[in-house]
């Protein structure tokens, strides 16, 4: 099947090349954080995790998308989404290496990796976070593989590997809820201190994941000229309606709670957030952005005339992503770290090497994508060729 | 099991030790001084007398702490502490008013509280950072993968990251060698001076501070600190995290 990958127009070919080049410069300069330590980020004593882990945090979301795919065909018999969700299941492949990656990228002796098999650590939230992150990776790549070669050979897929789908629905949302362990777990972090942290991951997480994948499935159609079929869509639309609702909400919920109780401990991190605090401003303009977007967009989402409208559905679906990347890649990971534990108030504003191998690993993921679609929707074409 | 770990890890400490600080010494120091007097404990605690410190004399325990363990001096937000000055009020914003005003700006020491509950300890994935038996929390530094979530896990800011190579920052001459220097990408934090103890020496910071830095054995009803907690009034940081801190503030 592989072969499918390496057949391909001058398009096709000038897209990797691009990505190729971005992936070296970021290779570049990960080069250079390997040589001077992470000294060469922005991070610091105060606010020790950045861009990279909060990129892990906003694409393990994306990562679960397939499965909002998966429930509906193989619990409800949703046959929409027989021809789409292989690409679900491959973006799922994608975004789980990025994580992996930012993972990587994030520690100070990457080459100790290892050391959290050799002395595996229940107690640590981080060790499960690998192994949930890691079984997922193998279940999509053995689902969406076996699936596909069924399909290309016209049978269907073989028996054994239902109960491996089964599997993947509760594991896509263990994902996102032991990512949000990550913090909801950490007394003195009064911002994540919450038990409405997973549940707002797995909402924002099923609404920016099929929307990037109804993106994707629009760049699909015109670029490859491949349709993955209206009804589809439609599905992941209403999709979105509903998880961009909760995830509104549940943002709603915190702000409520923190502004009405006013204490300050839960209080001071919203207001850096919204409002700056001591001149520190540089995340508000973003986060009224990304509020601004994601209330546009349920506004938008919510008329099925909308949602009908390629154009209109897609504008929406960018702004779905720009309120969710904001609130994860930025604001949700900093602002747990400021204010400080002892009070003080600082700005983190990622270096240039940081936002570099940032690009570079996204290189790795929009590649790896582009690859296993064209894989896919090579099969695809084939089958319904004859 | 716990104990043979210790064991285990006081051996790969030395080990390395005495490699990492100079590989020619290797052959010539065998480690620390296991002497008869080595100090135990079942709990270490350690109590701050803050009417008895000034300014003086917390630089003097500072500069005792970061010369004794080769703690790098640099000059940005990048930077290790080990021990250091912080105004009242951030130490215990839970426990202040606003008509504190001459506490609030007096500077109090801070460090690692070894707290009997270490969050660090408890997020760390690999075991890099783990307590003793006697209390004191430790790190392995040849372990440590540099995740920081014990960064994050920490509520007092405690830790700090080697985000530079911190042998570029020490100089040659000044090194103490009964110490490891870091490598670059590892967290470390205050320890308790466990080494100093199992030689039989008191802490640096204890020792320098001219008997304002009490520290003892919580267990033992006897022990200084345990008679100045009953006759003085004192705070630990956070109480309310259920961290269990033991380091104690006397105000
Ligand atoms: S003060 Fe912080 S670093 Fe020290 S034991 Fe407590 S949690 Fe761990
Ligand atoms: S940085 Fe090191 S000590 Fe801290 S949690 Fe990670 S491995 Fe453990
Ligand atoms: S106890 Fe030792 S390691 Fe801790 S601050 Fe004092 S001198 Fe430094």
């Amino acid at each position: 099947m592989l072969e499918k990958a390496i057949k391909g127009s001058a398009l096709y070919w000038i897209w990797l090349l691009v990505l190729l080049a971005v992936i070296g410069v970021g290779f570049g300069a990960y080069l250079q954080q390997l040589d001077q330590g992470l000294s060469v980020t922005a991070l610091n004593r105060d606010v020790s995790w950045g861009l990279y882990i909060a990129q892990l945090t906003f694409l393990v979301g994306v990562a679960a998308s397939a499965v909002m795919m998966v429930i509906p065909m193989y619990l409800h018999n949703h046959k929409a989404f027989a021809r789409m969700l292989i690409l679900g299941e491959f973006m799922a492949v994608a975004t789980i290496i990025m994580c992996l990656l930012f993972v990587v990228v994030d520690l100070g002796q990457p080459q100790r990796l290892w050391n959290v098999v050799l002395y595996p650590t229940p107690s640590s939230v981080l060790f499960w976070d690998m192994v949930v992150l890691n079984g997922y990776l193998f279940l999509n790549i053995l689902i969406g593989w076996v699936t596909l070669q069924a399909e290309r050979k016209r049978v269907g897929p073989p028996k054994w590997i239902k109960p491996f789908i089964y599997i993947s629905i509760p594991w896509a949302i263990s994902i996102h809820t032991v990512t949000a362990f990550l913090y909801a777990g950490l007394p003195g972090r009064d911002f994540w201190l919450t038990a409405s942290m997973a549940p707002s991951f797995l909402a924002s997480a099923f609404a920016a994941g099929p929307a990037l994948l109804i993106l994707l499935a629009f760049a699909v159609k015109i670029f490859a000229k491949w349709d993955p079929g209206r009804e589809a869509i439609q599905s992941l639309a209403k999709i979105v309606t509903y998880a961009l609702a909760a995830y509104l909400f549940l943002i709603g919920c915190k702000i409520f709670t923190a502004g009405y109780s006013m204490v300050p401990d839960k209080l001071a991190h919203w207001q850096y957030l919204y409002f700056g605090l001591e001149g520190h401003t540089m995340l508000s303009g973003f986060m009224w952005a990304s509020t601004a977007a994601g209330v546009a967009a349920l506004l938008i989402l919510l008329f099925p005339k909308n949602r009908q409208a390629d154009n209109i559905l897609a504008f929406a679906c960018v702004l779905v992503l720009i309120s969710t990347w904001i609130e994860k890649g930025m604001g949700l990971i900093t602002a747990g770290f400021v204010p400080t534990p002892m009070k003080e108030v600082l700005t983190y504003a990622p270096s240039g090497p940081e936002i570099l191998i940032t690009l570079g690993i996204y290189g790795i993921g929009f590649l790896i994508i582009t690859v296993l679609w064209k894989v896919g929707i090579g099969v695809r074409r084939e089958i319904e060729a004859t | 099991m716990k104990n043979s770990r210790r064991k285990f890890i006081k051996f790969a400490g030395m080990a390395a030790l005495g490699w990492s600080i100079c590989p020619s010494l290797a052959g010539a120091r065998s480690g620390p001084r296991q002497s008869a007097d080595r100090l135990r404990a079942e709990r270490w605690a350690m109590v701050i007398d803050s009417e008895k410190l000034n300014d003086e004399l917390m630089d003097k325990c500072i500069e005792a702490c970061h010369k004794l363990h080769n703690v790098p001096d640099i000059p940005n937000d990048q930077n290790i502490k080990w021990i250091w000055k912080e105004p009242f009020y951030n130490l215990f914003h839970d426990q202040s008013h606003g008509y504190l005003k001459d506490k609030k700006s007096i500077p109090f020491l801070s460090l690692c509280n070894h707290c009997d509950n270490p969050p660090c300890v408890r997020v760390c994935p690999t075991q890099a950072t783990f307590s003793r038996d006697d209390g004191i929390v430790l790190m392995d530094f040849h372990r440590c993968i540099g995740c920081r979530f014990c960064m994050a896990g920490c509520p007092y800011g405690s830790r700090s990251f080697n985000y530079f190579n911190p042998r570029n920052f020490l100089d040659d001459d000044q090194l103490v060698h009964d110490y490891p220097t870091r490598e670059m990408g590892v967290v470390e934090k205050c320890e308790f001076c466990a080494h100093l103890l199992d030689q039989g020496d008191m802490p640096a910071c204890v020792e320098a501070s001219e008997g304002a830095i009490l520290f003892g054995d919580l267990n033992d009803p006897n022990s200084d600190v345990r008679k100045v907690l009953r006759e003085r009034y004192s705070l630990v940081r956070k109480p309310k995290l259920g961290t269990d801190p033991q380091v104690y503030y006397l105000i």
